[in-house]
This record gives structure tokens, C-alpha cells and sequence, in this order.
């Protein structure tokens, strides 16, 4: 019963979200004589309402499928195949996304999460904005409650009831793969507010730094929601896959990282749209793209069109209407682009040598980067499309590109935020970065003498680069200070800023801190991981770097739904015993499929790694993979700094007031042309 | 210099820029890409003999065996028609086992035995990597056209007899 409750709330939902789409926007650009105002504000009045519903609806859904699971109801057919009555209740509830259909209805529950959102905080935007905006998300979720109802249905019923689930694939049986798809999900959702912004703005043909003030802090979220969940999933790939790599260039993974990247040119190039009203129809065309970018991602994960390791069994039909949906998104979007954006005068002339040039550059570089992913991701498809061949791509190709461009956007990175807007003097410049140079190529030649004639300079490159973003930012924070009068108090002076206007700027100079922490990161465990599969029998004992491994044997454990093999490592540096690892091999009840459990020793400068291959012979042996990883942490480390940067730019409360100087001038705006 | 001619003179520059950017990445590309071959293809001759490639389909029941070292192993894929021994060093990943569906990437040796240096793994038990699928259905249906081509043969020589 509670299943057909559900579904039915889908299909209430459906419904909603059509009325959504029409009658806001209809009423958004009616054109009604009645006193004053434009529009019909009854019709778009019924924006906010529709998007509580539609969030009410899909909350009651959700709560039926959670339902059905904590019950373990296995008459319905998505239950029977992710869950399983021995599944701790923990996974229970994860295992609600751990397919395809309840992944799409937790996509929906977002995006409708991110709609009501809109309609509650957006008390100081025009009426016309609101009701476009949420109209253009009714949209969208049109399509994909469609796609749901149409294609996968989770509430779809199973006759006979099987007595038992088949269990969720217990490589999603993990507290960091339960909340990465959330966590993705909301960031790849939330760019459907930026492009529902933009597509808002064309609509209404007004696009000013007022338009970009209101998405920008929106934009930012959905980026801060996305740096997490692609650093949950590395993270997650790095203990659980047990091949302790932390990127692998996999589709799936490249379907993440291209929103990604777009959305980072997204939020710089929003920056230079508030502060200098240039740029605009570039960042509405931004914006369409990384939302297209998350369809496009939808649509490989979903579609099974490439072979990946992430890949889900997929269906055919369902891959086709995500095309079609992708191809109706993205051609009306760009169509209407195409027809809008001429009228968009391109305000704010400026300078070679300036903040607005700086930022263009990382918009090139970012894009440069996310057309080379998506080329490298294609690939396989495009040589299949001309029948030369089914290739695959291998990932030194897009290591090798990252290496050609990264160094470009690590120099521009610690000079953007030094320059000033519109002109800068040289010499200006030079002034306030030379230390901050100075001790970059310091940094370079230290690194770089050890190995000189070695032949392979990245390390020095990579920790110089970092070097570089540290103290240029240094300086930056130095010359801000400064002219606030607070340099002898330098610390007080911060925290007063921080209190103040000064958060977005901190916010800043923390992210980019953090892309220094994640180049370290990236750089050490590239150039110094050390990886052995080795065969050791119980009392071995094997070295890597300064480490001793010694097996002591494997035994037979029961865990609540697996039983599991556990390996006992001691790990000694020196004659020091400084930790015991316990990886295990899992063979869960539900499926015979086994699963490895890596054990890690994590540190800030160095991991210790162990996972279990299999049993070899009878005497206990095992093939075993023992990893090394320094300063791997510092990569996670680098994405939560960012994340954090992001957070500290949204929370400045110059949004706020800011938001409400821009509601009032747009809505007398609005009114101007209605009256004339 | 007019602004005009300026402009164009940005414009041929960053066309140039783009173009050079983009042969070089194909040219990395190139030295990059792993074509993939069925058992069949490979036993034709149509594989590379100096160049990384994959290959792919079911592990043959009972061909899975340990050498000495205790971490290299050996294991035919076949494509239902043809089958090609793999050797590999290392650990295999957690979903590979006879009758599964697997892709190779590595290069063949003189010898005949394709050793390879990746063996792909997946995250789900029902999933097949589409090469793999394919052929097994190329192959597929070639054993049945080349049966019935056979059948055909026979009933032709029975009734000329």
C-alpha cells in the first residue's frame, strides 16, 4: 500500500512540476494592463507554492521507498535486487540510492529541495526572476519525472515475493560511498539553479551585474556540494577499490570533473559579471554548460555507452531518453542563447594588465581542460561512430595534457588576485609579488639541486607552483591588511575583516591555499608512491621505503552479513612497531561476490596501505599489495580547503545586504517599462 | 595599427594557438589509445604486434592456473570461436572469475601469449564491458552463418552424391 502511495506521490509530482513550468512563466512575460506591474502576478505568485508542493510530494515518495526498504519489503522489485534482510539498517537507508531508480528519485528530491530553496530565499529578488527561475526547474524536473515514471519506476512491484533481496553491491557498503552520491548529486543539481538563472535572464532579456549577484552565492554552493562529493568518491575509490589510486580518468569519473571544471570558470567569471558588468553573455553561456555537463554525466553513467569500472548494468532505452532529453536541454537552452545573447551589450572595457584579463585566461584554461576531458571521455565513441576501431584512452594521455596546461593556471592564479580591476601598472605589480617570486625559484632551486641530472624536474615544478600560490597569496592578504591600516596588528586585523565585508575575499585566498595544498598533494604521490604485489607467507616480512611489513597470517572472520579472511600486518619503521593493520577479504552472504577491504595507516605526510589479493597454495600464503603513499592526505586535504574557501564566500554578509540594495533597484527597474 | 586589424590579428593568433594545442594532443593521442581485438581478430592476424591493444571475452572454465611465483597467472579468454592464452603479474581484480566477462590490455609476445599489464575490473556482477558483448554476438552469429553455410555444404554434397 505504502508503495502505491509513492508512487502515486510521483505522479502528483509530475503533475505539479507541469503547472510549474507553464503558468509562473506564462504569467512572468504576459503582458496584463492592470495597475502598475507587469505580468500576471497571480499566475506568477503560484511559483513559491508549486515549488513547496512539488518538494512535499517527493519528499512522501522518497519516505515510501525508505519505508519499503527499513522493511525489507521485497514485493517491490527495486527492494529485491539492493537490499537484503541481513543489510545493516545503516545501509538500508544508503542502499535507497544505491541503484539506478532510487538514485533518480534522490536526483528529484534534490532538485526540488534546491527549488524550494530558491523560493525561500529569494524574499528580495523581483517577482518575474522567481517565478522564471522556478518555472525553468519545473522544467527540468518534468523530464526527469518523466524519465522516472516512464523507464524506472522504483515502486514497480515483484510477483512471486521473493523470500530474500539479493543484497546491495557491497562495494556500496561503506559510510563514504553513503553519503558521495548525495553529495554529487546536490552539487550536480545545484548548477540547475545557475542554469535556470541564466535561461531566467535570456528569457527575460535582462542580463546585469544584479542577475549575477543573485546566482552567484547559489552557484558557489552547488560547487562547494560538488568539490565534496568528487572528493568523497576519490577518496572512497583509494581505501575501497583496494588499487589505492586516487583518480583514474574513468568515464564516470570524468562525467563528474567536466561540471567541475565549467563550474569553476562558472564562479570566476560570475565574479567579473557582479564586480565589472563584463563578460555576460560568456557566463550565462557557462552556466547552460555546466548544467549540460551533469546531463552529459547522467547520461554515460546511465546510458553504459562506455566501458567503465563504474559502469551499473544498464538498459538501452533508458540511455536513449536521456539523449533526447539532453539534446532538448541542450538545444533549447543554446537556441535561446543564440536568439537572447546579441542583445546583451558587453559592458567594461579593460586593460591587457588587469583582474578581468587575469580571470579570462582561467576561463580559457578551465574550458581548455574540461574540452580536453570531454574529448578524451568521447573518444572511444567518436572513433566507433567512424568504424576506426574500439580504443580505449589511457590515462597517461590525460595526465599528460593536465601537465601541459596546470602550470599555466597555477602562475595566473597567484597573479589574478594581486592585479587590479580594470588596469594594472607592472610595475605595481612587481612591488607587491616580488618576495613572494623570489621565494618560489628559491624553492625551485632547493628542490632541484638534490636530483639535478636526474632528469625528471616535476617535483621541483609542482612544490615551487605551490610555493608560488602560498606567497603571492601572503601577499595578497599583506597588501589588503595594509590598506586597511592593520599591519602591526596583522592577526586582529584579519579577524576584524573576517567579521566585516572581508569573507569572500578570505574565502578566495582559502581555496586557492588549497589548490597549493592539493598540487603538493598531487606532486609527492605521483613522483615518490611506492607499490609492491608481493607473495608473503604467515612470519614474513617484506621493506618498502623505511618501512618493515610483517604477515602474521589470515584467519576466518564473521561480520553481521560477510564472512570475511583478515590479514594481521605489523608495521615497524626501524625497530619501532608503529601500527597493526587488518585488511580483510570479504565474501558477503547475499551475493558470492568478494570484496577487499584495504587496511591504511593514514598520516598527514604518509599512508601505509595493505590490501589482500587471494590465497595462494595451501600454507597460508597470500598475494598481497603493499603501498606506500606519502602526502597522498594533502590531495582530500586540498578539496576540503577548497570547499571550505567556498562556504566562507557564500556566508559574507555583503550577499545579503548586497542581495537586497540589488532587489530593490531590479524591481524598480522592472516596473519602468511596464508603466512606459 | 587600427583596432580593427588588431582584432583580427588576436583572432588569427588564438586560431593559430588553438590549432597547435589541438594537433599536439591528438599526436599524444595517438601513442595513447588501446585498441580492442576479439580472440578471433587476434588469431587472424589483425591485432598489432608492436603496440599496446586489448583484448577481451569470457574466461574459459578450468584454464585459470597459478605459476610458481605464486602472483603470475594464466587464463584463456575466448570469444565462443577462437581463444587466447593471458598471462598476468599481479593481483586480479575482485569480480574475475571463469565464465566472466573480462578485457585485457597489454601486448602479445612472440610466443603466442598475450601478457597483459591491466585487467579490468567492474563494480557490478551483471555488468558486461560492451566489447565483450559484442563479441560474443559478432561471434555468435558467424558460428551460426558459418553452421548453416556447413549444413548447407553437406545437403549440397549429399544430393550431388
Amino acid at each position: 500500500m505504502i508503495p502505491e502511495l509513492g508512487h502515486f506521490a510521483l505522479i502528483l509530482a509530475l503533475l505539479l512540476a507541469v503547472v510549474q513550468a507553464i503558468f509562473p512563466l506564462a504569467g512572468s512575460l504576459a503582458r496584463s494592463g492592470a495597475a502598475g506591474g507587469s505580468g500576471n502576478r497571480p499566475w506568477m505568485a503560484m511559483a513559491r507554492p508549486l515549488a513547496y508542493g512539488q518538494l512535499t510530494m517527493l519528499i512522501v515518495a522518497f519516505a515510501a521507498l525508505t519505508q519499503a526498504f527499513m522493511t525489507s519489503d521485497f514485493s517491490v522489485l527495486y527492494v529485491a535486487n539492493h537490499s537484503n534482510s541481513l543489510l545493516p539498517d545503516i545501509y538500508k537507508v544508503s542502499a535507497v540510492w544505491g541503484g539506478h531508480e532510487g538514485s533518480l528519485l534522490l536526483w528529484v528530491l534534490m532538485m526540488a529541495a534546491w527549488g524550494a530553496a530558491v523560493a525561500a530565499f529569494s524574499k528580495n529578488l523581483p517577482l518575474p526572476v522567481v517565478a522564471r527561475v522556478i518555472a525553468v526547474q519545473g522544467m527540468i524536473a518534468v523530464g526527469f519525472l518523466l524519465f522516472m515514471l516512464l523507464t524506472s519506476n522504483p515502486f514497480e512491484r515483484i510477483f512471486p515475493v521473493p523470500q530474500e533481496g539479493r543484497d546491495l553491491n557491497p562495494l556500496l557498503q561503506d559510510p563514504g560511498l553513503a553519503i558521495h552520491p548525495p553529495m554529487l548529486y546536490m552539487g550536480y543539481v545545484g548548477f540547475s539553479v545557475a542554469f535556470s538563472f541564466a535561461v531566467a535572464a535570456l528569457l527575460g532579456g535582462r542580463l546585469d551585474a544584479a542577475w549575477a549577484r543573485w546566482s552567484r552565492p547559489w552557484t558557489t554552493v552547488a560547487w562547494v556540494f560538488l568539490t565534496i562529493g568528487i572528493m568523497l568518491g576519490s577518496w572512497w575509490a583509494y581505501y575501497e577499490l583496494g588499487w589505492g589510486g586516487w583518480w583514474f580518468w574513468d568515464p564516470v569519473e570524468n562525467a563528474s570533473l567536466m561540471p567541475w571544471l565549467i563550474g569553476t570558470a562558472l564562479i570566476h567569471s560570475l565574479a567579473v559579471t557582479e564586480k565589472r558588468a563584463a563578460f555576460k553573455s560568456w557566463t550565462v553561456l557557462l552556466a547552460i554548460c555546466a548544467f549540460s555537463l551533469s546531463l552529459l554525466g547522467t547520461f554515460l553513467v546511465r546510458s553504459g555507452v562506455l566501458t567503465s569500472v563504474h559502469a551499473f548494468a544498464t538498459d538501452p532505452e533508458r540511455g536513449l531518453f536521456i539523449l533526447l532529453f539532453l539534446c532538448i536541454v541542450v538545444g533549447g537552452s543554446l537556441a535561446l542563447y543564440a536568439w537572447r545573447a546579441p542583445e546583451v551589450s558587453d559592458g567594461g572595457r579593460f586593460s591587457l594588465l588587469s583582474r578581468e584579463s587575469a580571470l579570462l585566461g582561467n576561463n580559457l584554461l578551465f574550458v581548455a581542460f574540461t574540452v580536453l576531458v570531454l574529448f578524451g571521455t568521447l573518444a572511444p565513441l567518436i572513433y566507433e561512430a567512424f568504424n576506426w576501431g574500439k580504443i580505449s584512452v589511457g590515462f597517461p594521455w590525460f595526465n599528460k595534457m593536465f601537465l601541459a596546461l596546470a602550470p599555466f593556471l597555477a602562475i595566473l592564479l597567484g597573479l589574478g588576485p594581486a592585479t587590479r580591476w580594470k588596469r594594472d601598472e607592472p610595475a605595481r605589480l612587481i612591488r607587491s609579488l616580488w618576495w613572494a617570486l623570489a621565494l618560489s625559484v628559491a624553492v625551485l632551486a632547493l628542490s632541484a639541486l638534490p636530483i639535478l641530472g636526474d632528469g625528471d624536474l616535476w617535483v621541483p615544478v609542482g612544490l615551487a607552483l605551490a610555493a608560488w600560490l602560498l606567497f603571492s597569496h601572503a601577499a595578497i592578504v599583506r597588501e589588503r591588511v595594509k590598506n586597511k591600516g592593520g599591519l602591526t596588528h596583522f592577526g586582529r586585523a584579519v579577524l576584524a575583516d573576517l567579521r566585516g565585508g572581508g569573507r569572500s575575499f578570505y574565502g578566495m585566498v582559502t581555496a586557492h591555499i588549497g589548490v597549493a595544498v592539493f598540487i603538493v598533494g598531487v606532486t609527492m604521490v605521483s613522483n615518490y608512491q611506492l607499490e609492491e604485489d608481493v607473495r608473503m607467507s604467515p612470519g614474513d616480512s617484506h621493506d618498502i621505503a623505511a618501512y618493515r611489513f610483517e604477515f602474521l597470517g589470515a584467519q576466518q572472520v564473521p561480520g553481521p552479513n560477510y564472512l570475511a579472511q583478515r590479514g594481521e600486518f605489523k608495521v615497524y619503521r626501524g625497530d619501532r612497531e608503529i601500527a597493526r593493520l587488518f585488511p580483510e577479504k570479504r565474501a558477503y552472504l547475499g551475493g558470492g561476490m568478494p570484496m577487499t577491504e584495504a587496511a591504511i595507516d593514514p598520516g598527514l605526510f604518509r599512508d601505509i596501505y595493505v590490501s589482500l589479493g587471494e590465497p595462494v597454495g595451501n600454507d597460508g600464503d597470500w598475494a598481497l599489495r603493499l603501498y606506500y603513499k606519502p602526502f597522498v592526505r594533502w590531495i582530500w586535504l586540498g578539496a576540503i580547503l577548497m570547499a571550505i574557501g567556498g562556504t566562507l564566500a557564500v556566508s559574507d554578509p555583503r550577499y545579503r545586504s548586497a542581495r537586497v540594495r540589488a532587489g530593490a533597484k531590479a524591481g524598480a527597474g522592472d516596473k519602468a517599462p511596464a508603466t512606459a | 595599427m587600427k583596432a580593427r586589424q588588431k582584432r583580427m590579428l588576436f583572432v588569427g593568433v588564438a586560431i593559430l594557438g588553438v590549432g597547435v594545442a589541438a594537433s599536439l594532443a591528438l599526436s599524444a593521442l595517438q601513442s595513447n589509445i588501446a585498441y580492442f581485438f576479439s580472440p578471433s581478430q587476434v588469431h587472424a592476424g589483425e591485432h598489432p604486434t608492436d603496440a599496446v591493444f586489448r583484448v577481451g571475452g569470457l574466461v574459459v572454465e578450468d584454464t585459470l592456473a597459478r605459476q610458481e611465483d605464486g602472483l603470475t597467472v594464466r587464463f584463456d579468454v575466448t570469444d565462443n570461436a577462437k581463444t587466447v592464452p593471458v598471462s598476468y603479474t599481479g593481483i586480479l581484480p575482485d569480480l574475475f572469475g571463469e565464465g566472466q566477462g573480462v578485457v585485457a590490455k597489454g601486448r602479445i609476445g612472440t610466443d603466442g601469449v598475450f601478457y597483459a599489464d591491466e585487467v579490468l575490473a567492474k563494480h557490478d556482477e551483471s555488468y558486461m564491458p560492451p566489447e565483450v558483448q559484442d563479441t560474443l554476438q559478432t561471434a555468435h552469429v558467424e558460428g551460426v552463418i558459418d553452421a548453416a553455410g556447413e549444413a548447407g555444404d553437406t545437403a549440397a554434397r549429399t544430393l550431388s552424391q
